[in-house]
């Protein structure tokens, strides 16, 4: 299988790797994927309290090359976006950004989740409520 | 499986450290052909072109000469007679036509089958297809080593049961079955044994009568002869084999296999056969050494690594590791210089990992970390180290990125975390 150039440049040099503290208030963690899967994601984002913008994100992932590029390529995006903006990032922009051949698409919906979840860790850590009711506040 | 230097796009010439790049160590999928076969076939191209098959003149006859030498040389290297070689196009179709063809012809004898799960899909899925005319198949599991357990063989054998086929060597881990038992007692059931030998043939010694073997199918690529060309043995006495055929025509092969000869092809495997058996000892010995210190050299600077399937019965160029905590595919592209395989989901078209390491009881999570390495005639210590040293920076870099190996190393237990499947 042929990889774009940016699949390539991810996977040679994957953007913030690393871990962020859990136990704090202002970080959301998402784990998703599963070892038999082939493929596990953790990403993390640390949370401005006062503007909700993400300030820091971090990831590892075990997975193929377009798992760990889909996963490096969120944690770029995510960084310097507010929490609302950073759910709007759909997996189809992933899989654009790093030209993913068709099979590879579930590694971008596999990121778009771990975006999801870590968001959902932080607002549930934070006591904010679910999109729909935030959007209303 | 799909070899590392088309996982990516970049392609790396040149040398590095006296080796030349991409190395080639995936001598289970092909070989290359060695010069001493292209040399005994470039004649059979041009000048010695004649239909074997051509009774009434010279260009026939020496043709046929050639052909009748390959099928001595073939038969020379499995301890067979020549009039016991069918020349097919490859081991597919030899599977194919063993299978099948008895199957047929003994049809009123009986219509159960006994076959194997790690078997290569030639053998598989003839037998699937066979099941929807009415043949039973009964497919043994392997133990953790990869190898039969031959109670199990003993105990599904019945009445009805005519041919067992096992293969000699399993394509990805290289493991060894107890072809010679197998045979023995086959024998003593009065039931046919085939073996599909096309990772055996030519790398350890196989003797068609000591091992009571009735069928056999190999192919000239697996030992540095040409694509397109195998054989299938079938034993003429104790007892005569009879098989019906798969391809109508001419009558060629004695009736079994129906086709102008591909000569040019037989004599390269004829002679393919004739370096392997020539050179089998010398060729046992440096492989073994380049697999042991291969493996070693992994293990000296990894955790969590471990082998796939039986060490002692193997295959002396076969290694097959699991990298735990790190995705094969993602192993294959750091590694983009060197041909290997991985036994890993996204290196297959059909996004399953290998069904080969999973009947070894093997998690799928291990599976997806498989490599396969195939060291062949043509590798050097050089290549070994070179690939030794490549693979281990690699593995670092990727376990440094592996959520999952941080988590191991903290000592958190992988077994006790809600994944959710996706």
């Amino acid at each position: 299988m042929a990889y774009s150039e940016k699949v390539i440049d991810h996977y040679n040099n994957p953007r913030n790797v690393g871990q962020l503290d859990k136990a704090s208030t202002e970080v959301g963690t998402g784990l998703v994927g599963a070892p038999e899967c082939g493929d596990v994601m953790r990403l993390q984002i640390k949370v401005n309290p006062d503007t909700q913008v993400i300030e820091e994100a971090k990831f590892k992932t075990i997975g193929c090359g377009s798992a760990i590029a889909s996963s490096s390529l969120a944690t770029e995006w995510v960084k310097g976006k507010t929490v609302e903006e950073a759910l709007q990032i759909k997996n189809t922009d992933i899989v654009k950004e790093l030209s993913l051949p068709p099979v590879k698409i579930h590694c971008s919906v596999l990121a778009e989740d771990a975006i999801r979840a870590a968001i959902g860790d932080w607002k549930k850590k934070n006591g904010v409520a679910e999109p729909a009711a935030a959007a209303v506040n | 499986m799909m070899p590392a230097a088309e996982t990516q796009n970049i392609a790396s010439n040149g040398s590095s450290q006296g080796v030349h790049l991409p190395i080639y160590m995936d001598n289970h999928a092909t070989t290359p052909m060695d010069p001493r076969v292209l040399e005994a076939m470039m004649p059979y191209f041009t000048k010695i072109f004649g239909n074997a098959a051509s009774r009434n003149h010279s260009f026939g006859w020496e043709a046929e000469q050639a052909v009748e030498k390959a099928r001595e040389q073939v038969a020379r290297l499995i301890g067979a007679t020549a009039k016991e070689i069918i020349f097919t196009s490859g081991a597919t179709e030899s599977n194919n036509l063993a299978i099948k063809g008895i199957a047929e012809m003994y049809r009123e004898r009986g219509n159960h089958i006994i076959t194997q799960v790690t078997e290569h899909k030639a053998v598989l899925d003839t037998c699937k297809r066979l099941e929807k005319s009415g043949c039973r198949v009964t497919y043994l599991p392997v133990n953790a080593d990869g190898l039969i357990e031959l109670e199990d063989l003993k105990r599904a054998m019945d009445d009805k049961t005519i041919l067992v086929s096992i293969m000699f060597a399993n394509n990805e881990i290289g493991v060894v079955q107890p072809v010679a038992e197998i045979g023995k007692l086959c024998r003593e059931r009065g039931v046919l044994f085939h073996t599909d030998a096309v990772q055996a043939a030519g790398k350890v010694p196989v003797d068609v009568n000591a091992m009571n073997i009735d069928v056999l199918s190999l192919s000239a690529h697996k030992m540095y002869g040409p694509k397109g060309v195998g054989a299938l043995y079938v034993r003429r006495r104790n007892p005569r084999v009879q098989i019906a055929e798969q391809i109508n025509g001419g009558g060629h092969e004695r009736g079994m296999r129906s086709g102008t000869l591909n000569v040019t092809g037989i004599v390269g495997l004829g002679k393919a056969c004739d370096l392997c058996r020539e050179e089998m000892p010398q060729e046992t010995e440096r492989l073994r050494k380049l697999r042991d210190h291969l493996k070693t050299r992994l293990e000296s600077k990894l955790d969590y690594i471990h082998v796939n399937g039986s060490m002692e019965h193997r295959l002396p160029g076969n290694l097959n590791m699991s990298f735990v905590y790190v995705e094969g595919e993602s192993l294959l592209m750091g590694i983009n210089d060197v041909a290997v395989s991985s036994g890993s989901a996204c290196t297959s078209a059909t996004l399953e990992p290998s069904y080969v390491l999973k009947a070894l009881g093997l998690g799928d999570d291990v599976a997806h970390s498989s490599i396969r390495f195939g060291l062949g005639r043509f590798n050097t210590l050089a290549e070994v180290d070179y690939v030794a040293d490549k693979l281990i920076d690699i593995v670092q870099k990727l376990r440094e990125l592996s959520p999952l190996y941080e988590m191991v190393k903290e000592g958190i237990d992988l077994t006790k975390i809600q994944w959710e499947a996706h």
